[in-house]
């Protein structure tokens, strides 16, 4: 070939890869465009009618107008008519008074917020977050909450991960900064690794709390405690805790094939005791913190393979052979409000 | 014996005594390199910038997976890239070596499209990883090659100022389609993958085919050995290789200096990725200045003398000045030592070794430093921990003070050595 014939099949190749690539950035986006303009699937109720009782507060998932906004249902019928609040979160939990909401604001200088807001779902105080949101979490009586993230570099090249977990008071106030800081006891040693990453708070009451700590490669559930500043290793192999309403016993995912590969089954354990339940029916390759539907039944979202983006909610018996039931479409980062 | 020539130009300069400018124009070849080295940066960092937000909200991965896949980038480039250059020279075909590396990304480029869940995903990040690990070394053994002695910095210099723009061109690009599309990571998987293949059909299609050992044997030298693993052992190879050693020891992590920055007080977190487009702007200005001053002065003094230039940025992230002032200050000298070292010593390694080891040598002055730097971050995190950001930075700029004045001794063995046409 000579170098004019090169040229030539050069230029060819790339006016194809540019058509190609526009018409896909086009169409994909006109498509988009007109997915986000339909109405929800599922049946729509004013916010009003849904508030007041129990209720499942969740993001809802589905690929429309309302893709990302906090939506709640009753608790006796979430296969029932949503009720939308016109706030979107990558993550929220909720709590009779308020609700902690991180978002993420993208941009050339993308930046993220935990934006907590009142009843009436409106703002009443913004934190900016140092990376990627991944899990938040209100005390039970709603006056703390607890946000991870990861920090990121800008690049998937650089350095190895790392999370970011702190308390603060609910609406501003006192913060304990992030738990890194708190000093870590492991097998009645107080310890100080370097690599220590935590996540995953579940909150006992306005002092005591569990969370994940991983180090050198184990995970450990520890319980954390405020006033003293302290992490304490309880167990091994857990991860993202979750403690049930009634305080007896905490869910977590573990990987049943360590090793190179990662395959999370959820265990419950028993606070007082120390024995694990492992749902081996229960879903394989989970990855979220589950949330308590009431003392027996566990709630956790979970991405359909075929549609990147949507999610469903699960419930699954907190017992050794119990079989998950889909019980919200298109929700997640669920949150029961009694 | 080989054929050598001193390694700076006289003051009987060829350009000069012509008349003609004394500023040639830049090789096709380099020119050719540099800008499928730019489409293929568009392509990996529209990805990177793109790819934590895409891994933890569409695909979900939380804490554990996503740093199993982040950890994968590390190490597993570095033992790539001395097979990748015993291949070329083995072979005498930098070229579809380099071809082949470019291709295994562009390749991974389409599975991360269909890739859900970690495992999938890791594969596909490592096989990018190899590609690039494969492709490097080759590339800079064809701009040795290709280019006159007496100008490879400005040459290398000129290729990491295209290579640098793709760098800074990628995020834009990618927040560019997301705004465009909302949630539209597809979109970026797919242009960032038409830019990967344009950048392989350029080098497949018009990179020239640069092949030295079969072009001095047309230059009717004596015929070259093959290639020996032995030949990279040379004598003028080894302080190179010794003196980038200890130097990257003492080269911790740019995410150190950025989280000293941010230690620093004041500055906002969502800063931080800009932290980035600073240094690469800095870096893209300064690349072919500093590389045609290398060519004038010597190109091991510059690689020793702009660890100077890490050492000020070390200080002046952790100085008690004002926030601005630091910013400012740490990311021009980030930028500075970069351009003073990452092509300057490509430059230097491939002319250290017979031709038949050219793309070999490279590759091992590269892994070197990036094995040296590995460990640095490693022992920093440590240091960082005991005593504090301030302290430790000073200490290893203190250390990097003394490295620097030690190798200094080494500057005119390496520049004074014989070298490889």
């Amino acid at each position: 070939m000579s170098t004019r014939v090169r040229i030539l099949a050069f230029m060819a190749i790339v006016v194809v890869l540019v058509v190609g690539a526009g018409v896909y950035v086009l169409r994909e986006g006109s498509e988009v465009r007109a997915e986000r303009a339909a109405e929800p699937a599922a049946p729509q109720a004013p916010v009003a009618d849904v508030a007041d009782g129990p209720r499942i507060v969740f993001r809802h998932t589905g690929i429309d107008n309302e893709y990302g906004v906090v939506a709640m249902v009753a608790l006796d019928d979430p296969s029932g008519p949503r009720a939308f609040t016109g706030v979107a979160c990558d993550r929220v939990a909720a709590r009779p008074d308020g609700a902690s909401c991180l978002v993420t604001d993208r941009g050339v200088v993308t930046s993220y917020e935990d934006k907590e807001l009142d009843a009436d779902w409106d703002e009443v105080d913004t934190t900016a977050l140092p990376g990627i949101p991944s899990r938040t979490r209100l005390s039970p009586d709603g006056t703390l909450a607890a946000t991870t993230v990861f920090v990121s570099g800008h690049s998937y090249m650089s350095t190895g991960f790392s999370t970011a977990t702190e308390v603060h008071e609910f609406g501003g106030g006192k913060r304990w900064g992030n738990l890194e800081k708190f000093q870590l006891v492991i097998d009645g040693r107080p310890v100080n690794p370097l690599d220590r990453n935590i996540w995953g708070v579940t909150f006992v009451d306005d002092r005591a709390f569990y969370a994940t700590v991983g180090t050198g490669g184990t995970t450990y559930l520890v319980r954390g405690d405020l006033e003293a500043r302290t992490l304490t290793a309880v167990s091994e192999h857990a991860e993202c805790p979750s403690i049930s309403p009634d305080g007896t016993r905490v869910a977590f995912k573990v990987d049943v094939d360590p090793g190179r590969k990662i395959v999370w089954q959820i265990a419950v354990m028993d606070l007082a005791t120390g024995d694990r339940t492992l749902l081996a029916d229960g879903p394989r390759g989970l990855d979220d913190q589950v949330a308590w539907l009431d003392d027996d039944t566990i709630l956790y979202g979970l991405p359909r393979a075929d549609e990147p983006g949507v999610t469903d909610v699960w419930s699954v018996a907190a017992a050794a052979d119990a079989t998950p039931e889909l019980l919200i479409e298109q929700a997640w980062s669920p949150t029961v409000v009694p | 014996m080989y054929i050598t020539v001193r390694d700076r130009p006289s003051s009987t300069d060829k350009a000069a005594a012509s008349g003609a400018s004394t500023r040639p124009p830049v090789g096709r070849v380099v020119i050719v390199l540099g800008v499928v080295s730019l489409l293929t940066d568009v392509s990996s960092e529209s990805v990177s910038a793109i790819l934590p937000l895409y891994l933890t909200m569409v695909v979900g991965l939380s804490p554990v997976a996503y740093g199993l896949i982040d950890g994968l980038y590390q190490g597993v480039s570095a033992l790539v890239r001395l097979g990748g250059g015993w291949l070329s020279d083995a072979s005498d075909r930098p070229k579809w070596v380099a071809f082949l590396g470019y291709g295994l990304s562009a390749v991974a480029r389409i599975f991360l499209l269909f890739a859900s869940g970690a495992a999938g995903i890791a594969a596909v990040v490592t096989a990018d990883r190899i590609g690039k690990g494969i492709r490097t070394a080759p590339r800079d053994a064809m701009i040795s090659t290709s280019t006159p002695s007496e100008h490879l910095g400005r040459a290398f210099g000129v290729h990491r100022m295209l290579d640098t723009i793709g760098a800074a061109l990628g995020p834009l690009i990618a927040f560019g389609l997301l705004m465009l599309v909302p949630d539209g990571y597809s979109v970026v998987l797919v242009v960032s993958l038409a830019f990967a293949l344009a950048g392989v059909a350029l080098l497949g299609l018009l990179g020239p085919d640069v092949r030295a050992r079969r072009e001095q044997e047309k230059a009717a030298a004596p015929t070259p050995p093959p290639f020996k693993w032995r030949d990279l052992a040379d004598r003028r190879l080894r302080p190179l290789l010794v003196v980038s050693g200890v130097l990257g020891l003492l080269t911790v992590g740019d995410g150190f200096i950025y989280l000293a920055l941010l230690d620093h007080g004041g500055v906002n977190v969502s800063w931080f990725p800009l932290f980035y487009v600073g240094t690469n702007l800095a870096y893209l200005l300064l690349a072919v200045p500093i590389g045609r001053l290398s060519d004038r002065i010597g190109r091991a003094r510059i690689l020793v003398v702009g660890h100077l230039a890490l050492v000020g940025a070390y200080l002046c992230s952790v100085l008690p000045t004002s926030t601005a002032a630091a910013t400012v200050g740490t990311l021009a000298l980030l930028g500075t030592f970069y351009a003073a070292t990452d092509g300057v010593i490509a430059a230097i390694a491939g002319r250290l070794v017979p031709v038949q080891a050219r793309t070999s040598g490279i590759a091992a002055a590269q892994t070197v430093v990036a094995v040296a730097r590995m460990l640095a971050s490693a022992g920093f995190g440590l240091l960082w921990f005991l005593l504090g950001p301030a302290v430790a930075m000073g200490t290893v700029a203190a250390l990097l003070v003394v490295a620097v004045l030690a190798a200094a001794t080494r500057i005119s063995r390496l520049d004074g050595a014989e070298v490889t046409p």
